[in-house]
């Protein structure tokens, strides 16, 4: 397929998800997401401002992203943005970057903060177009299709040489949302940073990601998507699944490699294959949904 | 006499102490001019500690490819995010240690104190 951004797409079957290639999924004969109706889109990382060398248009991959999006042959209802939008938090970044999702064929967009969207004081800026949802917080929750689904802030509360975290009030909100829930909903947690440890030296992970977990571990199926690191890292624990999707701007280094976690230039010619979005399918049957990963190629 | 003595000798100290605060002004002067610059280079603050005069201005100025902040802990200064080549600078008129960090990436932490 020439897609060449990343993607994933989120199959439920049985109240599971389990993946999916997207890229087969449009071939005839193959099972794929057939039967699966599309859940959401993930897009991450977006950084609409950057204009170094690893990608001097970000607002260009974002449109080929969101042409992708538009194209897939089941539509999904929801797009999940796990922050990041802006590179800077500026006004006109946040403009542009709305404007350019408005082209999503979708009905809802919903977003959490990335680190890059708050940094002017009182990140009024992502509060002022994004914060209505969360009464200014970040963190919020829906259902959609019998899926419930919750946004995390894990980006404003951050600890001097520590990790992202959520915080007490977040955690007790979490509890109560989630108390009188039935196990067999499926879950859906959406936040930026990941919430289970990738490389602690660089900040991959949040401090008090376990404490929300505890509350999640009852569920029979639970989902975890994150971004920041832009690139793709997976594990399953239980009945969690954990998922970060690529970004549509520029990838980042493997873990500990170099010097930091910035932008990693890639021969121009294979940057799309390093970009992608990630698409959520719920399966109307078991053993065919999941979570694919799409490069924006 | 011993009164006289006792007050000869404070005089002397009081000058000695005089002299070596005068050099003391002199050296500090001549080696911590009232701006200090803070490099931020590879996801490090160079240098992340430094002990600065009350009124001196520090400037940090961004040299990765990767924006980066400047907030202090007490919530004293923020500098929002600084893009490649950008700067900040925050001039300390009081003495104080204080800590800051990068909200964007919180493993990198200094301090300056003032002093």
């Amino acid at each position: 397929m020439a897609f060449g951004m990343g993607g994933t797409l989120y199959t439920l079957a049985g109240g599971v998800l389990t993946p999916i290639d997207l890229a087969r999924a449009g071939e005839s004969g193959d099972g794929g997401a057939r039967g699966a109706i599309a859940l959401c889109v993930q897009l991450s990382d977006t950084h609409i401002g950057f204009n170094k060398d690893a990608n001097p248009d970000p607002g260009g991959s974002l449109q080929r992203a969101i042409d992708l999006v538009n194209a897939l042959p089941t539509a999904p209802a929801l797009i999940l943005h796990t922050g990041d939008i802006t590179h800077l938090s500026k006004p006109e970044e946040f403009d542009t970057a709305r404007q350019l999702l408005s082209g999503l064929k979708v009905t809802e967009l919903h977003t959490v903060p990335g680190e890059h969207d708050v940094t002017d004081a009182g990140a009024m800026e992502y509060f002022s177009r994004f914060g209505q949802p969360s009464g200014g917080k970040g963190y919020y929750s829906f259902d959609h299709r019998g899926v419930h689904f919750v946004a995390l802030n894990n980006v404003m509360q951050f600890k001097p040489g520590g990790l992202g975290q959520l915080g007490a009030e977040q955690l007790d909100w979490l509890a109560a949302d989630l108390r009188n829930r039935s196990a067999s909903t499926p879950l859906v947690l959406f936040a930026h940073m990941p919430l289970w440890s990738i490389y602690e030296p660089w900040g991959w992970g949040t401090g008090d990601a376990e404490q929300a977990l505890l509350q999640v571990r009852r569920f029979g199926s639970v989902t975890v998507l994150n971004g920041h690191i832009h690139q793709i890292v997976q594990k399953v624990e239980g009945n969690v699944r954990f998922h970060t999707a690529r970004s549509t701007a520029y990838p980042q280094p493997s873990p500990g490699v170099g010097s930091g976690p910035g932008p990693l230039k890639v021969p121009s010619d294979q940057l799309r294959r390093a970009l992608g979005v990630t698409e959520i399918a719920l399966a109307a049957h078991p053993h065919s949904g999941g979570l694919t990963d799409i490069t924006l190629e | 006499m011993k009164n006289r003595s006792m007050h000869g000798m404070r005089s002397w100290v009081r000058i000695t102490v005089g002299a070596l605060a005068l050099l003391s002004v002199a050296a500090t002067a001549a080696e911590s001019p009232n701006s200090v610059v803070v490099e931020i280079r590879d996801f490090a603050f160079v240098p992340a500690t430094l002990a600065v005069h009350p009124g001196t201005t520090v400037t940090w100025k961004n040299f990765d490819d990767e924006p980066h902040s400047v907030v202090s802990d007490a919530g004293t200064f923020r500098s929002g995010a600084l893009d490649t080549n950008e700067s900040f600078s925050y001039t300390f008129s009081k003495a104080g240690t204080f800590r800051f960090v990068c909200s964007l990436h919180s493993h990198m932490t200094g301090v300056v104190r003032v002093e």
